[in-house]
């Protein structure tokens, strides 16, 4: 367990447009050895990285595929993914880079994030690349479809150095994304409109008002000279980025994120960053590239909904117990029958055999 | 004593003034075009209504081509509502602004009247005016064929010369022309060397159909071309191998050459670094005039981030006028510091990026200790929002409250959501600004912005603005 650390990364004043703001997050030096992988990528490095979700023709023969999970690879080496059949109507033709529709990548973030039963899940994945998610999903919306936020990221004005920024929508964190390079942050800018968003946030787009700017305050009280007038100004930065660290990123820095790391690559760890799912309280899945030092080279969070947080919290607690339905069910403080039928609901029923549901269902289990 | 009245009056006049100078209903930055469209029409029929005198006044101001083109033919459109004495301004004041209008302008004009079924006596007239002062009768002919042919019919006129009307109306009759243009213009169409006696855009048709090479057309087209559109196509023209079109920087404007300046690429910029300094500095002097080195100790903040890119259909102007105002500035000031908001020092390599920490940049230019300070931005304080103003309000609160420093803010974009350009603070005058050779009409113009001038002394200096302009013959085609 640990908290994230921005260490190395400085927030600069935000930039409101309707209710969108969006923090810029600013390294002093960029983190050397670690680069958007070549194929996708403006520049060449020892090692590559490919974000999660990432769609590019990277056979070379015109097939594109995904990266399903943020893939980390020598710079010579192609990194693993996912071939993509993509229809004829949402663009086979292009060979933009894009992300993948969504679907498949929140629902595939909670698979790989969650463990698991490694069969059962390769099956439950299976299916909900073929069929989609289970009925009682929740909605993720592309950043084109929240209201404002294509013409927020149009408008932003990037910093010089600016390696990372962090959406709010209604002040409400929608995601935090950053990179190594500034380079690299101008590349996948643009993209961040591709990214998925919750409905929470889709839904605050639409219906919020704008959001006030932070305006800076300077009282005029004690100030006599030009340098006391240039501290103030200078001060007012410290205490944006204090306060932003504090208080408005408080719900992704403070709570403490299980760390899973998958795999080590010279200094570079990926890991995945996994929420403690407390339900009625902000949880944020991502992934994240560490360096030796363990500061992040690389961070892409998701916000997930309340329901998502329960389906987390259900799978959290089942793994706690070995997947034992009645040790888990007695912490819940529930019957073993009436989890299993929180299971079915929360669409993980595939999970039960079908002999043993229906005897949840009919009562005697 | 002015009335509360008198004050909003005096507010709602500037704003519109504001407006008048710097939107031309173009996407911008933030807003698009429908959004600014609206925004203008909008002030542009409260101000008609409320103010109709101060509206027609606005005409000898240094407002834009779109909206002089837009008062004149709101003016002609409400001409029963207006007393026989604001008739006779209004109409000198319209005919005077007209022959200042470049030509296309002024028939789309005539063309948007025909439409909006205008045609009263004195629209009729003020038609009939401006063609019959009309240089070049058969020039305007051919380049302007349907336009004129659909100003002619509309205002009832007849044609000036007996062959134009058969030109207009009757073409391909004639077997001959007496008039040169309108012979070559009947020759183009068979003849590959009549179609360069024409102007260059007629040519450009006939140069299509005929299957000129556009290298071979541009080459010689060359000497037809107005100076503007060989700054426009010297560029292109260049790439295919015709040098013959070759604007001569040190006569264009100081604006649009900034333009043209910020359009190279870097590479280019480097190597023709002498050349297109030059070409800036010898503009910036005849546009500064009799006040060169008159300013004494000038500092200048100038905005240089991603929002002054513009739009696609007004690209890096915000740039390109911070641009020339640094040019005009240093031939204006006696001692000049140019600071852009990117830290970046060398203005021919100027670039729209990052963001606008405009308070922290007007620290370091007030600790040149200038006599004045000139702020050229889009008011989108960013880094953090409102330093600048806080900056200003403390520093003329605490530390300069005898005002030895001037300080103004010239904004060369229309806010169309608040109906005005942006502001940074409450006692900095702002103005909005089109072309940087305007600047020094409108700092000395942004004392009323300041809110401390009312409604009388605004009336006075529009008052002296029409009698000068309508006096001047020639004040605004020297540049």
């Amino acid at each position: 367990m640990s908290t994230l650390d921005l260490t190395g990364l400085t927030a600069r004043p935000s930039q409101v447009w309707g209710a969108v703001r969006l923090v810029p997050l600013v390294r002093g030096e960029p983190v050397e050895g670690l680069r958007l992988h070549r194929l996708v990528g403006p520049a060449d490095a020892e090692l590559g990285y490919v974000p999660h979700g990432f769609v590019a023709d990277w056979a070379q023969d015109g097939t594109p595929a995904a990266a399903y999970g943020t893939q980390l690879a020598a710079g010579g080496a192609l990194p693993e993914r996912m071939p993509l059949r993509i229809s004829g109507r949402t663009g086979g033709r292009r060979t933009r880079l894009r992300f993948l529709p969504q679907q498949l990548a929140v629902d595939g973030y909670l698979a790989r994030h969650a463990g698991g039963p490694p069969i059962v899940w390769e099956q439950w994945s299976q299916r909900a690349v073929r069929h989609g998610l289970p009925p009682r999903a929740e909605e993720a919306y592309q950043g084109s479809e929240v209201r404002g936020l294509a013409d927020a990221l149009r408008v932003f004005e990037l910093h010089p150095g600016q390696c990372g920024l962090v959406v709010y929508v209604a002040d409400a964190l929608a995601g935090a994304f950053v990179v190594p390079h500034p380079e690299d942050y101008r590349v996948l800018h643009p993209t961040l409109v591709l990214d998925l968003y919750g409905e929470l946030i889709h839904h605050y787009a639409t219906y919020m008002a704008p959001v006030p700017e932070f305006r800076a305050r300077i009282p005029g009280a004690g100030i006599r000279s030009l340098a006391d007038l240039r501290a103030a100004a200078r001060r007012q930065e410290s205490d944006w980025a204090e306060f932003h660290g504090s208080v408005l990123a408080g719900g992704l820095l403070g709570p403490e994120h299980v760390v899973r790391t998958l795999y080590r690559m010279g200094r570079f760890t990926l890991a995945r960053l996994v929420p403690p799912f407390a339900p009625k309280q902000e949880n944020h899945l991502g992934e994240a590239i560490l360096d030796g030092a363990g500061r992040i080279a690389y961070l892409k969070t998701f916000r997930l909904s309340e329901s998502q947080v329960r389906r987390g919290h259900l799978l959290d607690r089942l793994a706690a117990h070995d997947w034992h339905l009645g040790d888990t069910a007695a912490e819940l403080g529930l019957s073993e029958a009436q989890l299993g039928l929180r299971l079915e609901s929360a669409g993980f029923g595939s999970m039960l055999r079908q002999d043993v549901l229906d005897g949840y269902r009919s009562g005697r289990g | 004593m002015d009335t509360y009245g008198d004050l909003v009056a005096a507010e709602d006049v500037l704003l519109f003034v504001n407006a008048a100078i710097t939107s031309t209903g173009q996407r911008e930055f933030h807003s698009d075009a429908a959004e600014q469209r609206l925004s203008l029409d909008f002030l542009h029929a409260y101000i008609l209504g409320n103010y109709r005198e101060l509206y027609a006044a606005t005409l000898a101001l240094e407002i834009n081509d779109h909206n002089a083109v837009l008062i004149v033919r709101r003016l002609l459109e409400s001409s029963a509502e207006a007393s026989a004495e604001q008739r006779r301004t209004e109409g000198r004041l319209i005919a005077r602004r007209l022959a200042l209008l470049p030509p296309q302008r002024v028939y789309g004009l005539f063309g948007a009247l025909r439409r909006a079924k205008v045609n009263n006596r004195r629209t009729r007239a003020v038609i009939r005016d401006w063609i019959a002062a009309r240089p070049d009768p058969a020039l305007d002919a051919v380049k302007y064929r349907g336009a004129l042919k659909q100003a002619v019919r509309h205002a009832h006129l007849a044609p000036a010369a007996t062959e134009l009307g058969g030109f207009l109306f009757t073409p391909g009759r004639a077997a001959r022309y007496a008039t040169p243009i309108l012979e070559s213009w009947r020759r183009a169409h068979y003849q590959r060397s009549a179609l360069f006696e024409l102007p260059y855009t007629v040519a450009e048709g006939f140069a299509a159909r005929q299957g000129v090479p556009r290298a071979e057309f541009l080459e010689r087209i060359a000497p037809r071309m107005t100076r503007l559109e060989q700054l426009r196509l010297q560029e292109s023209a260049g790439r295919l191998g015709a040098g013959a079109v070759r604007a001569d920087l040190g006569r264009m404007p100081l604006t649009r050459l900034a333009s043209y300046v910020l359009a190279l690429p870097v590479a280019d910029r480097v190597a023709r670094r002498a050349e297109l300094t030059g070409a800036l500095r010898t503009a910036a002097l005849r546009a500064a005039g009799g006040q060169r080195g008159r300013w004494g100790r000038v500092a200048a903040v100038l905005d240089d981030s991603f929002s002054t890119d513009g739009s696609g259909a007004k690209r890096r102007r915000p740039l390109a006028v911070a641009l020339a105002c640094h040019h005009l500035l240093e031939a204006l000031a006696a001692d000049y510091t140019g600071l852009w908001t990117s830290g970046r020092t060398d203005p021919l390599l100027a670039r729209p990026s990052g963001p606008t920490p405009l308070g922290l940049r007007i620290l370091d230019a007030l600790d040149t200790a200038p006599e004045r300070l000139l702020i050229v931005s889009d008011g989108w304080d960013n880094a953090p929002p409102g330093l600048a103003g806080e900056v200003l309000r403390i520093w003329r609160t605490r530390l300069d409250p005898d005002r030895r420093t001037a300080v103004v803010h010239l904004n060369p974009v229309y806010d169309a959501d608040g109906f005005d350009v942006r502001r940074l603070a409450a006692g900095v005058p702002t103005a909005g600004l089109r072309d940087a050779e305007d600047l020094p009409a409108l700092v000395e113009f942004a004392r009323f912005a300041e809110g401390r001038t009312g409604l009388a002394e605004l009336r006075d200096h529009l008052a002296a603005a029409t009698g000068r302009f309508l006096a001047a013959p020639d004040a605004r085609e020297a540049r």
